[in-house]
């Protein structure tokens, strides 16, 4: 198996662009296969983040692994690739099966909860876990700990109570929070117009006098380089800070979206010939980090350790029917 | 023993453990001041406003705060300045919190504490007074309890603080100054999930808990001069109910009242009244009574409304005659 693990500090910068493009590869795959598992009739829902993988791969790159407190939210194939979920573990929980690291096939797939690289469990509701982010935070601070946590988020949560309290709180003590949202410009259906009076939602930052950025989110390497530079000043104690990562979503929301009802051809076709992986390859061959063939050697390998997760992660046991009882409260047996 | 005022009681629980857990941290409106009610009195100037901690007036976010906290190894106790300013709060409880443990698949945990001071009788009107209990009754995953004493509210305090799971914590207010009682001195916990009898009699049974018990207590003592001898069960924990002790309290004399503040419809009235139907009905002499609010929206602010509104003892101790009677 060809699992990328984030590189160690020191890395030199052509191997770090090589891991990230590997990851925004297999991210992709995972995406792309998930939907047609679903219209297989294998998967009964899938939600992938097709099209974001700039974002969220440039993104986690940045994240020190298994110290700092992660909280994605349900497009972020790609940060958990990055903090090393597997394409098994990630198809075990879209055919919720029993050994699902995310909740054991309880949760609609891509409800992330990863303990070991401190990924939280979260919820569907949009926004609710911002304030958990801002409470991690707290902790860590309260502790003395040189912790960040990140939260990611589309612009659709931005409109929530939740996003402006957790804002709020996080910028009177000054936490180590950095909130990052995915913006794709559509929260379902509903356009940035029908959301927000504001152009950006980095300008939303301001009324909590959180310093804000707007990157390129198909730029791996903006992102990337923004997110780093945050993550630093959040550790040194310098407070929270928001990006906005414009992107765009290149497929229906979920596997029971036709975005065809709202959203015209000529706009996704536009934003697909911005595909932030094309971009990248591009980039690197011209820089001479990857060469072509290269390129397409790893599609092939992506696709081939997708192929083996696929088949695994199917053949795999469901969780027992009464199993359905258990983990209400903290068993006899300890646990956390 | 020490005799202590149910206000007393709570603070001497938390400073106790805010001493005990270096991490502890007590969350809330004005609660640096001392709060509405002074029950964090001291705090600050003891522990320091790290862990005595003033929130933005955003009950979502106490909440929701509370919850990650808890996430990276710090004990957090919110509070809710009214219960009845929960709702906004009513998701990051019911969709968070309470769902943590399960949809983790038991990976994590959410122990949190969100105490709440509630409950009528105070002119509070229609957000001062509310008993909410039931909504959060409802949602598997949390665990709720309403101390009626001292001891309880000191004991069930520290088991909630170090229970592994999210508890709500609901005070009375009307109690805080209105009831003492006997304190341990030595530290203790009374254990999340089992009721307490307060009185035994042959002759009817009464379910309550808080302000509710001391009403209906007061009431037994009433009828026991005219020679009808009541069970008092004090529930203390409403959720995970203690079915044993109202099952074993129900067949003891086969006649049942329930009394609480909530309103009648869809109040645990109503589920403690289906629990003794379905496992104990063989032994009824009696259909199963409720006494509780009426059926709108929350108590009026005068006096004359209020005390209409909320059972007291006198009313109390009617239903109990008309039930002993039946």
């Amino acid at each position: 198996m060809t699992r990328i693990h984030q590189p160690e500090s020191g890395i030199r910068a052509t191997d770090l662009h090589r891991r990230m493009y590997r990851d925004m590869l297999l991210a992709r795959e995972i995406n792309d296969r998930m939907l047609i598992l679903n219209r297989q009739g294998r998967a009964a829902f899938a939600v992938t983040g097709t099209g974001h993988e700039a974002a969220q791969v440039g993104s986690a790159h940045a994240l020190k692994r298994g110290v700092d407190w992660v909280l994605p939210y349900y497009r972020d194939t790609g940060v958990m690739v990055v903090l090393g979920m597997s394409a098994e573990q990630i198809m075990l929980s879209l055919f919720a099966k029993a050994d699902d690291p995310n909740s054991g096939g309880r949760q609609m797939p891509n409800h992330w909860s990863f303990p070991e690289q401190r990924v939280v469990t979260r919820s569907s509701v949009i926004g609710a876990n911002l304030p958990h982010a801002a409470g991690i935070a707290y902790a860590s601070k309260l502790r003395g700990l040189d912790e960040v946590a990140v939260v990611y988020f589309g612009e659709g949560a931005t409109a929530q109570g939740d996003f402006h309290e957790a804002l709020n709180f996080s910028a009177i003590h000054q936490l180590p929070v950095l909130f990052f949202c995915e913006n794709n410009g559509y929260a379902i259906s509903e356009t940035s117009e029908k959301q927000m009076s504001v152009r950006h939602v980095a300008e939303r930052a301001r009324g909590y006098d959180i310093p804000a950025s707007t990157v390129d989110g198909n730029d791996v390497l903006a992102v990337h380089q923004e997110m780093r530079w945050s993550v630093e000043e959040a550790r040194r104690g310098h407070g929270p800070k928001l990006i906005e990562a414009k992107t765009y979503r290149l497929v229906p929301h979920t596997s029971s979206d036709d975005d065809r009802r709202y959203r015209p051809r000529a706009e996704v076709e536009e934003w697909a010939r911005n595909d932030p992986i094309d971009r990248f390859r591009t980039r690197l061959i011209e820089a001479g980090t990857l060469a072509d063939e290269e390129g397409e050697q790893w599609a092939a390998e992506v696709r081939e350790e997708v192929d083996q997760a696929v088949d695994r992660a199917w053949a795999a046991a469901d969780p027992a029917a009464e199993s359905a009882l258990r983990h209400v409260f903290r068993e006899a047996d300890g646990s956390p | 023993m020490t005799e202590s005022t149910y206000i007393e009681a709570i603070h001497a629980a938390l400073e106790e453990e805010l001493e005990r857990f270096p991490t502890m941290v007590i969350l809330g409106e004005d609660i640096q001041e001392g709060g509405v009610f002074r029950v964090t009195d001291g705090f600050l100037d003891r522990f320091g406003p790290q862990r005595v901690l003033d929130t933005p007036l955003a009950e979502s976010s106490i909440a929701g705060v509370a919850i990650g906290m808890a996430q990276n190894g710090a004990v957090p106790v919110a509070e809710i300045q009214f219960a009845d300013f929960s709702f906004p709060a009513f998701n990051q409880l019911v969709s968070e919190a309470a769902r943590w443990r399960y949809r983790s698949n038991g990976a994590s945990g959410c122990p949190i504490v969100v105490r709440m001071p509630y409950g009528a009788g105070i002119q509070g009107a229609l957000y001062h007074s509310q008993s909410p209990e039931a909504f959060y009754a409802h949602v598997p995953g949390l665990k709720v309890v309403a101390p009626a004493t001292p001891h309880d509210a000191k004991g069930l305090l520290k088991a909630a603080i170090r229970d592994p799971d999210p508890v709500i914590y609901f005070e009375h207010k009307r109690a805080y100054r209105l009831i003492r009682g006997d304190v341990p001195d030595e530290d203790y916990v009374v254990p999340i999930g089992k009721a307490a009898l307060r009185r035994e009699g042959g002759d009817l049974t009464v379910i309550a808990w808080s302000m509710m018990l001391h009403e209906s207590l007061e009431a037994a003592s009433e009828l026991a001069a005219e020679g009808i001898e009541t069970t008092v069960l004090d529930l203390r924990t409403l959720a995970p109910l203690d079915r044993d002790a109202i099952l074993d309290a129900a067949r003891a004399t086969g006649k049942v009242l329930i009394v609480h503040e909530d309103n009648i419809s869809g109040g645990l009235g109503g589920e403690i009244a289906a629990l003794i139907a379905e496992h104990a009905f063989d032994y009824l002499d009696a259909p199963i009574r409720r006494l509780a609010t009426p059926d709108i929206p929350a108590m009026p602010f005068s006096k004359p409304l209020e005390d209409y509104w909320l059972p007291s003892k006198e009313r109390s101790a009617a239903a109990m005659r008309e039930l002993a009677a039946y």
